[in-house]
């Protein structure tokens, strides 16, 4: 959904401030910002602060144990191996979504790209309910697949699943109005010179593209990592083997087992950090190329 | 290498780009493809390099019909509106690229590609920013590049398209003039286009007009600048008056005053449009036998000619440009009431075109 | 021509097109058509039965109620935030504006529970409004509501602030040229260039607080006829393995989602449109 935002640059804002026109009493200005950043600690900075502060209310020794447990461990190696799979499918499907879109005219080509952002409007527990009519005992391919022994819903195929349901289009979405304000035109004189197919997407298309491409990995991996919803409803809540690491922490909780949830939501919490520290540093590669 | 163009038809949707086009490019000229935005000239270019493709129609390279042939065998050097330089590599990378891309069998050593590459910045006098990258430019560098890129895979024809549109006027003209001088060192055969009716006149060898997805005229460019064979070329090369009237025996008809003309072809009460240049009309007074009244607007008296500003009847507007001598020889003030009477006046009759020409002055 | 796509020199269209239709019928369409096709099973009465009775109707008025507000408050703090990161520079602006992506990045769950210890009655903000005003949040649909205004927050503030970047001074400038004082400028001169993008953002935040479960349940409570929202009526009745009730509500939300999918991206194009630029 955030598409690159151009950082705003210093002597921009400089430029409203220092402006008669465009700047406001001095009064109004510190109002509104004790009025907005009031809401930005209220709504958004307590309740990450309350996640670490919740964690370590009982020493690092308690913080750390949570960790080392078999079940914990298991989730996070669950966790990882969701994402491992789903990230580069919907990283493959996002380029050539995008190949598609933005080099060529084609019908129904804006019905499409509505169908690509499809899962940003789905609730996840419908994603996951979705996923179970289909594959569930009871569902289309219930039959055969208990007479083959193959298990999606309640194992990790359906985790995977749900996963790259939910993230399907962060990369698409991030690629295709990068490409399409690049238009085609590099791409046609590596062609006059003589590139032929993926020699063209190699060497012209892709180092163009590639903080885009980052940008929207990064999301993609941030939304796998911390789904829950769709997740929850295929996965069964197997301790040890069908629990991903937000389903870890909702099992903890329930069990009042309070420090132990916090300490592993504070792993997700750092995740999440980590997400908007290196998309920071793309959009700032990004506006510093778009500027340049 | 020749170019033969054949027939081409091409259509978008409901619009019509090309209609019918059929062009002869001989070996080692510079022809320039000029007309209004929206005639097709581009289009044609793009078909001729193989990025797009006719709906009907051949075009033959080298006596060879290459309409079936991929862009990338055709052997021609595009250059791109936008120059279309790979911004994440160095202005060498840039230029080594066409040669890089070549299958392992025909390609040249890295040494062999260092060498050509350089020869090229030479060629376009930029040897000395090999490694900058492309956001680090002037424009006017910028389409040198461009141009070293297009021709370091030794391309039999080159393309060039609004090879000047995105400079300032200034680097513009230098550029016009390095273009004629490099075609002229390197006699490959080129086409470029061009809004611009100055600078496809300066620089081409020959002129091809286009307009709505026809060729309206090929010739050189003082063939088609002082011999215009239909109202569009008339009105598009240069300013030009229009009076519109009836041609009768001897004189043109032009509401309740009348003009001569010298053109035996016309007589027989047709309707008509006749254009003069502005150094082709005389001003005179107003109580002149023949001629077409007007009022004098505007006398803009700075370089060799003096620029007259009229209003005639009807709204309609007239230009008329005097040497000094002549300025000084005739008092002339703003409000004077006087009588235009040409020269010379060209004739075409009012069919279709009178449609067209009002869209092009509208 | 009639074909299906223009010509093009670039390689590639029968693949990369061909795979993103396969990739998305087999990821997405089939599974949601699926919900579509399991409705069809019941009778048009027994569906109406379902999907109208008491604690689902109780639902909707709540997931539909408290979204509705939540976005709402998103949209006019998130105009303030957008205003004040392009607008001031003030120390700290940076992590401001990185942290505005928090509900993006931080998972559901873990908001949920954060939320939860916050606002329940032993926690820091819990404490002081119950202590100070007798108005429990947690377990209540205002606790629902901080829920959504959490999740919702980056929609509105991502989509007004770019708009916002590229408005000329010029515009600002005429307005005072012209006599109009700082307010009649912001009121008359900006804030409608804004207008779309605020609708945008505010159909975004809708979208997602609608459909939202992870950080809702924690701190809802979950009490029938009052807290319940409509994605949580969907797995009780998947728990209970009543399969076609959960499918007629989800069938009900999908509908809800397709429209409000058709009517961000018209408001989308109306702000391509407004400022100019492509969707």
């Amino acid at each position: 959904m955030s598409t690159l935002a151009i950082q705003t640059h210093a002597s921009q804002t400089t430029r409203f401030e220092k402006n008669a026109a465009t700047r406001e009493p001095n009064w109004v200005k510190y109002l509104l910002l004790g009025i907005s950043l009031s809401f930005f600690a209220l709504f958004l900075l307590l309740p990450l602060i309350a996640v670490f502060t919740e964690a370590l209310r009982k020493g690092l020794e308690t913080y750390w144990l949570a960790f080392t447990d078999a079940d914990a461990l298991s989730s996070i190696a669950l966790t990882l191996t969701a994402a491992l799979i789903s990230v580069p499918l919907n990283l493959v499907f996002g380029v050539a979504a995008a190949w598609a879109i933005t080099k060529f005219e084609f019908r129904g080509k804006q019905i499409l790209i509505t169908f690509i952002d499809l899962p940003f409007s789905i609730s996840p527990v419908i994603v996951g309910l979705s996923l179970v009519l289909v594959f569930g005992v009871h569902g289309w391919f219930g039959e055969w697949l208990v007479a083959n022994d193959v298990k999606v819903i309640f194992a990790l195929p359906g985790i995977v699943l749900a996963t790259i349901f939910v993230t399907f289009p962060f990369v698409a979405r991030e690629l295709i109005p990068l490409m399409q304000a690049q238009g085609k035109e590099e791409e046609e004189a590596a062609i006059v010179l003589g590139a032929k197919g993926w020699q063209n997407f190699w060497y012209v298309t892709l180092p163009n593209i590639k903080w885009g491409l980052l940008y929207g990995v990064i999301l993609c991996n941030a939304r796998a990592m911390g789904e829950f919803g769709a997740v929850s409803v295929v996965s069964g809540h197997i301790r040890g083997e069908t629990n991903t690491l937000p389903l870890h922490v909702e099992i903890l909780y329930n069990e009042y087992n309070f420090s132990a949830a916090f300490a592993v939501a504070s792993l997700l919490a750092l995740l999440a950090l980590l997400t908007l520290v290196i998309k920071s540093y793309v959009e700032h590669k990004i506006s510093k190329r778009t500027n340049g | 290498m020749s170019i033969n163009v054949k027939n081409i038809h091409k259509r978008f949707d409901e619009f019509t780009a090309l209609d019918d086009i059929s062009l002869d490019f001989p070996s080692g000229e510079l022809v320039a493809l000029l007309g209004p935005s929206g005639c097709g000239k581009t289009t044609l270019l793009r078909i001729i390099a193989g990025l797009e493709q006719a709906d009907l129609g051949d075009i033959i390279l080298d006596g060879e019909n290459a309409s079936n042939t991929h862009v990338r065998d055709r052997q021609v050097g595009f250059v791109f509106q936008h120059y279309a330089l790979f911004k994440h590599m160095t202005i060498f990378d840039n230029v080594a690229f066409g040669l890089r891309m070549k299958p392992k069998a025909q390609r040249p050593s890295e040494s062999k590609i260092r060498e050509k590459v350089f020869s090229l910045l030479q060629l376009v006098q930029l040897d000395w920013l090999a490694d900058r990258f492309p956001a680090q430019l002037s424009g006017g560098q910028r389409q040198r590049i461009a141009l070293a890129r297009a021709l370091a895979v030794e391309p039999r024809v080159l393309l060039l398209d609004e090879p000047f549109g995105a400079l300032d006027a200034k680097v513009r003209k230098e550029l016009r003039r390095w273009l004629r001088k490099l075609h002229d060192e390197l006699h490959i055969t080129s086409i470029f286009v061009t809004h611009d009716q100055e600078e496809a006149l300066e620089v081409a060898d020959r002129v091809v007009l286009m307009d709505h997805g026809k060729v309206e005229q090929v010739g050189t460019p003082e063939a088609v600048y002082n011999h215009p064979q239909t109202p569009f070329v008339y009105s598009f090369l240069g300013s030009v008056n229009v009076f519109h009237g009836r041609a009768e025996q001897e004189h043109l008809q032009v509401g309740n005053e009348q003009l001569r003309h010298h053109n035996d072809s016309y007589g027989h009460a047709q309707d008509v449009f006749a254009f003069a240049r502005p150094h082709e009309l005389k001003i005179v007074e107003n109580n002149h036998h023949e001629g077409v009244s007007a009022r004098i607007s505007r006398v803009l008296s700075f370089g060799i000619e003096t620029k007259v500003e009229l209003d005639g009847l009807n709204g309609t507007h007239y230009e008329v440009h005097l040497s000094q001598q002549q300025r000084q020889d005739q008092p002339l003030h703003i409000g004077q009431e006087v009588k235009l009477v040409p020269s010379a006046l060209a004739l075409f009759p009012k069919e279709i075109e009178t449609l067209r020409l009002s869209e092009q002055q509208g | 021509m009639n074909t299906l796509r223009q010509f093009s020199v670039l390689p590639g269209f029968g693949l990369s097109l061909g795979y993103t239709l396969v990739y998305l019928s087999l990821i997405v369409l089939v599974p949601i058509s699926a919900i579509f096709i399991f409705t069809c099973q019941l009778s048009l009465s027994e569906y109406w039965q379902v999907v109208t009775s008491p604690r689902v109707m109780a639902s909707y008025q709540l997931s539909f109620g408290t979204s509705f507000l939540a976005a709402a408050i998103n949209a006019v703090f998130g105009v303030l935030l957008a205003w004040c990161l392009v607008r001031y520079s003030f120390p700290g602006k940076r992590i401001v504006d990185a942290l505005i992506d928090l509900p993006f990045a931080l998972p559901t769950a873990v908001a949920g529970i954060a939320l939860t210890a916050l606002y329940a009655q032993n926690g820091w903000l819990g404490q002081i409004i119950e202590g100070y005003f007798g108005i429990k949040v947690a377990f209540t649909p205002i606790g629902i509501l901080i829920a959504l205004v959490f999740i919702g927050l980056p929609f509105v503030v991502r989509t007004v602030q770019p708009v916002l970047e590229e408005i000329d001074t010029e515009l600002e400038e005429a307005a005072s040229s012209l006599g109009a004082n700082r307010w009649q400028a912001c009121r008359y001169v900006v804030l409608p260039v804004l207008l779309p993008a605020i609708m945008t953002g505010f159909a975004l935040a809708f979208a997602r607080a609608v459909g939202e479960y992870g950080s809702v349940i924690f701190i809802a409570g979950n009490i029938p006829m009052v807290s319940e929202i409509t994605p949580l009526m969907i797995i009780s009745k998947l728990e209970q393995y009543d399969y076609t009730g959960a499918t007629a509500i989800a069938s009900v939300m999908l509908i809800v989602s397709f429209i409000l999918l058709l009517l961000i991206n018209l408001l989308q194009s109306w702000t391509a449109k407004q400022t100019g630029r492509s969707a």
